[in-house]
């Protein structure tokens, strides 16, 4: 698949927003380990905002700042969201709440706890009525989701935002399912060159591989948390030389991108 | 479509009308509908369900880690309508690579971290040994399993909108094909029965007391059913048998309304219809009959009927499965698609068992009883949590 890098968001520990981020990805800045901060939703109505979980603000920044950085409107664009699985403390809370003796649920962190949520509080804050999809492939989310959002560009011709995010689950969970922080990427792809491309993307399937991160404490971000198995593609994008980077996916199955100027 | 569509060489179906896809003919033929007093958990409402017998018997042998009662439920679904016999087909003819798997699921197998929770620890709260969350509650652990199972090697993963999950599957197999990444493409999924859906609809308010009564004019909500239910997806042969089912259009919207209420004008159901016509090539006047998403619920059908009659106006035959099986969640889609290839093999307009009376506000459309009539295209629609709209067409070759 070929397409075309627009624009990009950002955010995890030390990493604030592309800007910020991208002359560390290249080596040209130290990496400072930092908490991951996660703006509120500005997006988002106050009653919306009062509901939604870190899961969503988390997402909804990331989308945000790349639809920004291309002066689009994110009405304008399908969206494929992408993480490892729901928002953990959502579904930590129905797991004790159906556990207990009384198992009333809160309407609300039932309708939070669908792997979509995401998406859902997406179209309502940004009033798309584009389609939104949700998926997941464990630890290889971030690669499924770029092969989604990229056979959709692809399929209609326009730009495709793929928003790949994850964040720690609390306890007992965290024991079965480690994330380390959280930390959320967004790229807005097109299947045609525009004025703001950054890059062009050639996208395939390969076998098992990947590409580390030549900073140790952010090769240790890729390893520690799904969405971070973009960090190669990220630098990459970074650095804007034309390379070949190789994307963590499935067992036995990995995603060659080779990265050229557009 | 802009491409040449494509045709479903393999297609499946368990629910709570039996295994496979002869149960459920025989149950739409007669009206017969297979909810019952639910008896899963115990719910304050006397709450009906379609629940899918016989499903004690855990994984074994090589699978055995990733036994939990979806996985049970979905390899049922392998098992009926000689659905892997045709994945194996698949595979000897493009290759394990060139096979895609896209799955769709609303709550995995959650149910057995639902267990687990109820062994904690008493002193530090940890979960018990043994429970394995990559291979049951994760969204992921449908498709990893299935990919084990079935031997393929091909691109994966598992889409979780709601209720809209399968349905959208056969828009993601149809862009998979198009751009090269597999040849063929496994679709479907399951939705079982766990605590989390129970408690978390009753205390939404949406479940009917007695069964589900879609479009009636004393509807009062839903009833949960569990399925589970597979297709195959292949490029069509330059000319297809006539009678070969294919893929003709899919369309896909977001409502941007509410998380977990419809829009009451329809305005985003009506975007994913028309753009499946559109994607189809077909004016409204080509379907032959309509599956209705069609839950129950007060809101959810008067807007799906307001959507449906301003495209197709009020005479196109429809109505809503949900009275044979209940509202199957993330697997509605391919009970959609199942009833769909039904109703095109045998000529047949399905009814709705349950449905006593239309509300005097839908069109006269609405089928309460099946009746004998030629079907060649149909679409379905399925819409989920978070304003999620997907419509399917389905139609003979020719």
């Amino acid at each position: 698949m070929r397409l075309f890098a627009d624009a990009i968001g950002l955010r995890g520990p030390g990493l604030e927003g592309w800007e910020a981020s991208a002359p560390i990805l290249s080596g040209q800045a130290p990496y400072l380990p930092a908490e991951t901060t996660i703006p509120p939703a500005a997006l988002l109505p106050a009653n919306e905002r009062r509901r939604a979980p870190q899961m969503v603000k988390l997402a909804l920044s990331v989308g945000a700042e790349a639809f920004a950085s291309a002066g689009l409107a994110p009405a304008s664009c399908p969206t494929v969201f992408a993480s490892s699985g729901g928002d953990g403390e959502t579904i930590h809370e129905i797991l004790a709440t159906l556990a207990g003796p009384l198992r009333e649920l809160s309407p609300t962190r039932f309708h939070n706890s669908v792997h979509n949520v995401a998406a859902g509080y997406w179209s309502i804050a940004t009033g798309a009525q584009t389609p939104a999809t949700s998926l997941c492939a464990h630890d290889g989310s971030f690669a499924a989701g770029l092969l989604e959002a990229g056979a959709q560009a692809l399929a209609t011709g326009g730009a495709v935002a793929l928003i790949a995010y994850d964040l720690p689950y609390p306890a007992p969970l965290a024991a079965v399912r480690r994330i380390a922080a959280p930390f959320a990427v967004a790229l807005l792809l097109s299947p045609a060159a525009t004025p703001r491309s950054a890059a062009r993307l050639e996208i395939d399937l390969c076998g098992p591989g990947h590409s580390a991160c030549a900073t140790p404490a952010l090769e240790e971000l890729r390893q520690s948390i799904p969405a971070a198995r973009a960090l190669p593609l990220l630098a990459a994008l970074a650095r804007g030389e034309n390379t070949s980077v190789t994307l963590d996916y499935l067992e036995d199955l990995a995603l060659a991108v080779q990265v050229t100027s557009p | 479509m802009s491409r040449a569509p494509l045709f479903i060489s393999g297609l499946s179906l368990v629910s709570a009308l039996g295994d496979g896809l002869a149960p459920s003919w025989d149950a739409l033929r007669t009206n017969r509908s297979a909810l019952a007093p639910c008896t899963f958990e115990q719910l304050p409402i006397a709450a009906w369900a379609g629940e899918v017998q016989r499903l004690e018997t855990p994984l074994s042998g090589a699978f055995a880690a990733f036994d939990c009662r979806n996985h049970r439920l979905a390899e049922r679904a392998l098992a009926a309508d000689g659905f892997e016999q045709a994945v194996a087909r698949a595979v000897a003819k493009y290759g394990a690579r060139r096979v895609g798997l896209f799955t769709g699921t609303s709550t995995s197998g959650i149910q057995q971290s639902e267990l687990a929770y109820h062994h904690r620890d008493p002193q530090s709260g940890a979960l018990p040994g043994g429970f394995d969350y990559a291979r049951t509650h994760n969204t992921y652990a449908l498709g990893r399993f299935l990919r084990a199972r079935l031997g393929l090697a091909g691109p994966s993963f598992t889409l979780s909108t709601a209720c809209a999950a399968t349905a959208k599957l056969f828009a993601v197999a149809a862009r998979m094909i198009n751009a090269g990444l597999c040849d063929a493409a496994v679709i479907g999924g399951a939705d079982s029965f766990c605590a989390t859906t129970l408690f978390g609809f009753q205390a939404l308010g949406v479940m009917a007391q007695g069964p589900c009564r879609p479009f009636d004019a004393a509807r009062n909500g839903i009833s949960i059913g569990e399925a589970a239910g597979f297709a195959l997806l292949e490029r069509a042969p330059a000319t297809p048998a006539p009678d070969a089912l294919l893929l003709l259009g899919t369309g896909e919207s977001a409502d941007a309304y509410h998380m977990s209420s419809p829009d009451p004008q329809g305005t985003g159901a009506a975007t994913a219809m028309r753009q499946a016509l559109a994607q189809a090539g077909l004016a409204p006047g080509a379907i032959d009959y309509i599956n209705m998403h069609g839950t129950a619920t007060l809101v959810g059908d008067a807007a799906e009927d307001k959507a449906v009659t301003s495209l197709f106006g009020p005479h196109t035959p429809r109505s809503s499965a949900k009275g044979f099986t209940g509202h199957t969640l993330g697997a509605a889609g391919m009970v959609g698609a199942a009833v769909a290839a039904l109703a095109i093999q045998h000529g047949f307009l399905p009814g709705s068992p349950h449905t006593q009376k239309l509300a005097p506000a839908f069109a006269p459309g609405h089928l309460l009883t099946g009746r004998a009539a030629p079907v060649r295209r149909v679409m379905c629609n399925a819409f989920g949590f978070g304003g999620v709209n997907c419509s399917v067409i389905l139609g003979r070759a020719s």
